[in-house]
C-alpha cells in the first residue's frame, strides 16, 4: 500500500535555503535593494561624491577668481535649442542704475555665448596629482565671450557654481573625517567599556553621560573662537574636524558598548572563548562582524549631522574661514539681509546642503533597516 | 432521527441540522495571509462545533493554524491576514438564533460586544498580554467596564471576586500590582480571572499551560476544569500537548497545515486513532512504558513552506502510509468513522462503514 | 519616588563644579585675554597704549594672576551672587544676562510645547495610518525638516518676508516695547513675535520626535497586549489612546534629555540670524572680544540649563514609568 517516505523525496522550491546559506553582507545587500528610495538615494550620493573628488571638472570658473566689476550677476540659464540642438546662453550686460548706483544686469539676447561639453577651460588639479583643463561645460570662444555664471556671482564677482562645487569637496570631506575620527574614538572606548566592564566601564560611562548632557554648540563656539587667527587653512581644517569629533563620539560609543554587553553573553562568543580563542580574536573575528553593518549604518547617518554642524559653525564665522571654501563659508555671504535681498541666489549653497543631507539620511536609514531590521 | 454532529466540508447548510446545545459552529473557515513571498493559507477549510459545557481541544504542531483559527473566530486576525471564506455561527443568547460572526465588521460594535463579553480569550503569553505600565487592577476593571455600565468600585469588587475564584491569594493586595511583579503561575491565573470578568459563555484558551512549569500546569488545568463544570462554560482549548488533551478535552480536533485531519470524541481519538498523523503524534509521546534505550519515534521530515504547499493531502510527504498517485493528487474528502468521529485520509474511503 | 529625586539632586553640585571648571578652561583656551583684544581694537582704530598702561589694566581686572587663582575668585564671587562685571560692556553681568536669560527660557519652553503639541498627533497618526498618504507626506516633510539646518530655514523665511512683504522679522518685540519693563501688553507683544522663532527652532526637533514616536508606536501596535485588549472588546481609538500613547510618552519624556540642550543651543543660531535678545548672540560677541567673565558665565548658564533639563526629564520619566522607579530601588 504505502511506500516509505525516503523513496519519494519531494522537490519543493524552498526559498529559505538560499537565505539560510547566504553570508551576512549578502543578506544585508538584498534587504537594502528592496528599499527603493534608499537605493536611488545611494546613486545621488555617489554622484555627489564624484563631484567632491573632481570638482574642477564640473566647474566653469576658478572659484577664487574674483571680478569686482562682475558682482551679483544673477543666474544665467542654458538653452538647448536653436533651430536644431545647440548649447548656448546669453551674455549679460551691466548698467549702473543712476539712482541707486547699483549695477543692474540685463540679458542681451543678441549676444549668444556658445557652450560645449567636455571643452577646455582654466586649469585645475586632479586630486593634487596632475593638471587638466577639461571641463564638463566650457565656452566655445573663451577669448571673446564673457564667462557664464550658472548660479550667479557673489559680492566679489566670484562664480557661485564653481564655488559650490569646490565647497562640496571641503564640506563632505570634513563631515567624513570628523565622523571617521569620532567613530574610531567611539568604537574604541565603547568597545573596551562594554567588553571589559568593571571600573573601566563605569568611568567611561560617567564620561559619556557628562559629555552627552552638555550642549555641544557653546563648546564648539568657544573652542573655535580659541583658534589663533593666523592659522593656515589646513590647520584650521584639521582643528575644526577634531573639535567636532571630540563631542560626538559618545553616541556611537554608547551603542557599541550596548552591543558588546549583549554579545558578550551570546552563546557563540562563549563558545569561541571556550575553544581557546584569545581576546583579540574573539573581538575581531567573532563579535565585530555582527556589528559591522550596524556600524556602517550609524556612520552614514552621522555624516549629514557633521556636515550641518560644520556648515553653521562656518556660517557664524567660527568654523572655516575664507579663503577656505565650504558651504558654510559660502552661506556666510548670505547672512546679511541686504545682500540676500539683492542677490537671493546666494542662498543656493543651502540647497546643496539640504540635498546632500536628505540623500545621506535616506541612504543611512535604508542601510540601518537592512542591517538590523529588528532594531 | 438523532440530530447529527457530522460536519461535512461539502454539504450545504440546509442539509445540516444544528444541535440545540451547539453554541459555536465553525464551517469551512478559510484565512489567508497575502505577503510579498506569496499567499499563505493559514486556515484552509476548518469545521467543528462546540457545545455548551463541552471542552473542544484543538491539537497540532506549531504553525498548523490553531492560533489563527481562534483569532479568526474572534475577528482579531492581524494584517496582512484576512478571513476569506466560511461561516462562524454563534448562538448569541441561550435560546436565540445562530448569527454568523463574519457578517459583522471586525471593528464594529457588534463584534466588540461579543469579544471579551460572550467569547473570552485566555492568551498564550500572559506576561506579554498584560500592559507593563498599568496595574493588574486597572486592566481587570477595564475588562468588565468595557461591557457593563458599572462604577469603578463595583468593577473592583468583581475583579477581587474573580481573582479569589481562580485561586489568587490576597486578591485585594494584588489590585495595585504590576504584571512583572507576579510569578508565571499567578499571572496565568490573573489572565483567567480577566477572561471571566464578564461571565462569558465561551472560553478560548490559547496554549495556557505552555509558558508555565509542570506542577503549576496541573493546578491550572484543574482550575479550568472546575470552572468549566461549575459555570457550564463551553471551552476551546489549544495545545500541542496530547497529554493535556487527554486530561481536559471532551472532543478533539487534530489540525495539520491549516486543515482538520481528524476529529472526534477524546476516547475515539486516543483508542480508535485513524489518521496516520494522529497515530504518529500519539506514538511520539514518551511514556513510562517506553523501554529505555529505544529510539524516540518521531515524525520524519518537517513542515513544508507555507507558500508552496504540496498538492493533495497536506501530510503525504511525511506519511508512512503514503499512496503514490492518490495522496499527492487531490486532497482527501472527509470520511465518517462514526457518528461523531471523522477523518480526512485516503486510507478511509468516504462513507465507509467502520465499527 | 522621593528618594529617587533626592539622589538625582545630590549629583547637582558635583556636576556644576565639574562644569564650572570646564567652562573656565574653555574661556582661558584662547591665547591672550581681554586686554590683548582690547589693545588690538585700539590699534585698529589708531590709538595705542604703552606697556605700563597695559599692565595696570591687567592688574585692575585681575588678569595678571595665575589661572587657578582667577578661577577660585570667580567661583567664590558667583557663589555669593556676584556674577562680576563685563569687561566689554562695562556693566554688571547679572544685568546683561537677566532679561536675556528670561527670554531664552521662555523661547525654549515655548518651542518645547510647540514640539510636543505637533509631534504627538503626527506620530500617532503616522503610526496608525501607516503607508497612507498622510504617512508618506509627513515622512517627506520629516526628511526635509531634519535636513534643513535651522539657520537656513531662518534665512529663507527672513528673505521671503523681506522681499515679498518688505517686513523684517527680527527681534522679539516691536520697537516700542523693546526696552520697557514688563507689562501685560508687553507679554502680548512677545507672543506675537515669538511664534516664528519658535517654529523655526522647533522644526528640526519636531520632525525627529514625530519619527521616533512613529517608530515606537509601530513597535507597540503589534504587541500581544494590544491584541489582548482587542480581544477584550476595546475599540481601536480607545486602544491607541490608552496603551501605546501611554508608552510612547516614555520616549517623548526621555527625549527631553537631549532635546532641551538642543533647543537652548539651537536658539543660539536662530537668535543670531534673527537678532533676538537672548543669551546666544551675547555669547558669540563675548567670545570674539574675549570678555572672559561674560563668556564664562554664559557657558556655565548653558550647562546649568542642560543639567536642569536632564534632571527634569529623569524625574518625569521615573514618574511615568514605574519600572524605572522600582528598578532603581
Amino acid at each position: 500500500m504505502g511506500s516509505a517516505v525516503e523513496g519519494s523525496e519531494v522537490e519543493m522550491v524552498d526559498f529559505d535555503d538560499a537565505v539560510s546559506v547566504a553570508p551576512n553582507w549578502q543578506l544585508v545587500w538584498w534587504r537594502f535593494k528592496k528599499h527603493r528610495l534608499a537605493f536611488y538615494s545611494g546613486f545621488i550620493v555617489i554622484l555627489i561624491v564624484i563631484i567632491a573628488i573632481f570638482p574642477g571638472f564640473f566647474s566653469t570658473q576658478d572659484p577664487n577668481e574674483s571680478e569686482t566689476r562682475g558682482s551679483f550677476i544673477p543666474p544665467q540659464s542654458i538653452h538647448f535649442w536653436d533651430d536644431g540642438p545647440a548649447l548656448f546662453s546669453y551674455a549679460v550686460v551691466g548698467k549702473r542704475n543712476q539712482r541707486t548706483l547699483k549695477m543692474e544686469w540685463v540679458t542681451d539676447e543678441n549676444q549668444k555665448v556658445r557652450l560645449k561639453l567636455f571643452g577646455r577651460g582654466y586649469e585645475w588639479q586632479v586630486l593634487g596629482l596632475f593638471k587638466s583643463n577639461i571641463h564638463l561645460l566650457a565656452l566655445v570662444n573663451p577669448d571673446t565671450d564673457k564667462p557664464i555664471h550658472l548660479i550667479g556671482t557673489d559680492r566679489l564677482g566670484r562664480d557661485q557654481w564653481s564655488r559650490v562645487l569646490y565647497g562640496t569637496q571641503v564640506s563632505l570631506s570634513i563631515g567624513l573625517l570628523a565622523v571617521f575620527l569620532s567613530t574610531v574614538i567611539g568604537i574604541f572606548l565603547g568597545g573596551i567599556s562594554g567588553y571589559f566592564g568593571g571600573i573601566l566601564d563605569m568611568v567611561i560611562q560617567r564620561l559619556i553621560e557628562l559629555l552627552q548632557s552638555i550642549p555641544p554648540i557653546p563648546i564648539w563656539l568657544a573652542l573655535s573662537a580659541s583658534l589663533p587667527r593666523d592659522w593656515s587653512v589646513i590647520q584650521g581644517y584639521i582643528a575644526i574636524t577634531t573639535i567636532l569629533a571630540l563631542l560626538t563620539w559618545t553616541g556611537l560609543a554608547r551603542e557599541v558598548r550596548g552591543r558588546f554587553l549583549v554579545l558578550r553573553e551570546e552563546d557563540f562568543v562563549i563558545a569561541a572563548k571556550m575553544s581557546g580563542c584569545g581576546q583579540m580574536r574573539v573581538v575581531f573575528r567573532h563579535m565585530f562582524p555582527t556589528m559591522s553593518s550596524h556600524i556602517i549604518a550609524a556612520v552614514t547617518l552621522a555624516i549629514p549631522v557633521m556636515i550641518i554642524n560644520e556648515t553653521f559653525l562656518s556660517f557664524l564665522g567660527l568654523g572655516l574661514r575664507p579663503p577656505a571654501i565650504s558651504w558654510g563659508v559660502l552661506l556666510q555671504e548670505a547672512s546679511n539681509l541686504q545682500s540676500v535681498a539683492l542677490a537671493p541666489w546666494l542662498l543656493l549653497p543651502g540647497v546643496a546642503v539640504i540635498v546632500t543631507v536628505i540623500t545621506l539620511n535616506i541612504l543611512g536609514d535604508g542601510l540601518r533597516d537592512a542591517a538590523d531590521p529588528y532594531h | 432521527m438523532l440530530p447529527t454532529r457530522i460536519i461535512d466540508d461539502h454539504s450545504r447548510r440546509s442539509e445540516r441540522l444544528v444541535n440545540k446545545n451547539t453554541i459555536l459552529s465553525v464551517r469551512d473557515l478559510k484565512t489567508e495571509f497575502v505577503m510579498d513571498e506569496g499567499t499563505a493559507k493559514a486556515v484552509a477549510g476548518v469545521s467543528f462545533d462546540v457545545d455548551r459545557g463541552q471542552v473542544v481541544g484543538i491539537v497540532g504542531e506549531s504553525g498548523c493554524g490553531k492560533s489563527v483559527t481562534i483569532k479568526s473566530i474572534l475577528g482579531i486576525v492581524q494584517k496582512p491576514g484576512k478571513v476569506v471564506a466560511g461561516e462562524i455561527l454563534f448562538r448569541s443568547s441561550p435560546n436565540g438564533e445562530m448569527v454568523d460572526l463574519r457578517s459583522f465588521d471586525d471593528r464594529g460594535k457588534e463584534m466588540r460586544d461579543i469579544r471579551g463579553n460572550e467569547i473570552a480569550l485566555i492568551p498564550q503569553e500572559p506576561m506579554a498580554a498584560l500592559s507593563p505600565v498599568h496595574t493588574i487592577g486597572n486592566q481587570l476593571v477595564e475588562a468588565v467596564r468595557l461591557h457593563r455600565k458599572i462604577s469603578k468600585k463595583e468593577a473592583e469588587k468583581i475583579a477581587i471576586e474573580r481573582m479569589r475564584q481562580v485561586g489568587v491569594p490576597d486578591p485585594e493586595d494584588r489590585m495595585d500590582v504590576y504584571s512583572w511583579q507576579l510569578s508565571g503561575g499567578l499571572r496565568q491565573r490573573v489572565m483567567i480571572a480577566m477572561a471571566l470578568m464578564c461571565d462569558p459563555r465561551v472560553l478560548i484558551a490559547d496554549e495556557p499551560t505552555t509558558a508555565i512549569d509542570v506542577t503549576t500546569q496541573a493546578q491550572i488545568l484543574g482550575l479550568l476544569r472546575d470552572l468549566q463544570t461549575m459555570q457550564d462554560l463551553a471551552m476551546i482549548f489549544i495545545t500541542h500537548d496530547l497529554g493535556v488533551i487527554a486530561q481536559i478535552a471532551d472532543y478533539v480536533v487534530v489540525m495539520y497545515l491549516g486543515k482538520v485531519v481528524e476529529q472526534g470524541p477524546v476516547d475515539d481519538i486516543f483508542h480508535n486513532t485513524c489518521h496516520p498523523y494522529t497515530k504518529a503524534l500519539l506514538a511520539s509521546i514518551p511514556t513510562i512504558h517506553t523501554v529505555s534505550k529505544e529510539e524516540l519515534s518521531t515524525i520524519g521530515g518537517s513542515l513544508p513552506n507555507p507558500f508552496n504547499r504540496p498538492p493533495g493531502c497536506p501530510f503525504y510527504p511525511r506519511c508512512k502510509d503514503f499512496i503514490a498517485g492518490t495522496c499527492d493528487k487531490n486532497p482527501p474528502d472527509l470520511s465518517r468513522i462514526s457518528a461523531q468521529h471523522s477523518v480526512s485520509c485516503f486510507l478511509y474511503p468516504e462513507n465507509q462503514e467502520v465499527t | 519616588m522621593l528618594v529617587f529625586i533626592l539622589k538625582r539632586l545630590m549629583m547637582l553640585p558635583l556636576l556644576m563644579f565639574v562644569f564650572s571648571v570646564l567652562a573656565f578652561i574653555l574661556i582661558q583656551a584662547p591665547p591672550g585675554d581681554f586686554v590683548t583684544s582690547y589693545v588690538a581694537e585700539l590699534a585698529a582704530s589708531g590709538s595705542s597704549m604703552d606697556q605700563l598702561q597695559i599692565d595696570a589694566l591687567r592688574q585692575l581686572y585681575g588678569l595678571d594672576q595665575p589661572a587657578y587663582a582667577q578661577y577660585f575668585k570667580w567661583v567664590w564671587r558667583m557663589l555669593h551672587g556676584d556674577l562680576g562685571i563685563s569687561l566689554d560692556f562695562q556693566k554688571p553681568i547679572s544685568e546683561l544676562i537677566g532679561q536675556r536669560l528670561l527670554l531664552t527660557v521662555v523661547l525654549g519652553l515655548a518651542t518645547l510645547l510647540f514640539t510636543f503639541a505637533i509631534a504627538l498627533p503626527i506620530g500617532i497618526l503616522s503610526a496608525t495610518r501607516q503607508y497612507s498618504f498622510f504617512d508618506y507626506f509627513f515622512t517627506v516633510i520629516n526628511y526635509v525638516g531634519v535636513a534643513t539646518p535651522t539657520f537656513m530655514t531662518a534665512l529663507i523665511l527672513m528673505w521671503f518676508a523681506f522681499s515679498k512683504f518688505g517686513i523684517t522679522i527680527t527681534g522679539l518685540f516691536s520697537p516700542e516695547f523693546a526696552n520697557e519693563s514688563w507689562s501685560w501688553a508687553r507679554a502680548v507683544d512677545l507672543s506675537k513675535h515669538i511664534w516664528l522663532p519658535m517654529i523655526i527652532l522647533g522644526l528640526d526637533g519636531t520632525a525627529r520626535l514625530a519619527r521616533i514616536l512613529r517608530a515606537n508606536l509601530l513597535d507597540e501596535l503589534n504587541k500581544p497586549y494590544m491584541e489582548m485588549a482587542r480581544a477584550k472588546g476595546m475599540s481601536e481609538w480607545r486602544l491607541v489612546l490608552k496603551y501605546p500613547v501611554r508608552l510612547a510618552l516614555n520616549p517623548l519624556v526621555s527625549s527631553l534629555g537631549w532635546y532641551l540642550p538642543l533647543i537652548f543651543s539651537g536658539s543660539l543660531i536662530v537668535a543670531t540670524v534673527l537678532n533676538l535678545p537672548t543669551i546666544g548672540p551675547l555669547l558669540l560677541r563675548s567670545l570674539i572680544s574675549q570678555d572672559m567673565f561674560l563668556a564664562g558665565t554664559i557657558v556655565l548658564t548653558y550647562f546649568g540649563l542642560a543639567v536642569i533639563g536632564t534632571l527634569l526629564s529623569d524625574i518625569l520619566l521615573a514618574w511615568l514609568d514605574p519600572r524605572i522607579r522600582m528598578e532603581e530601588s
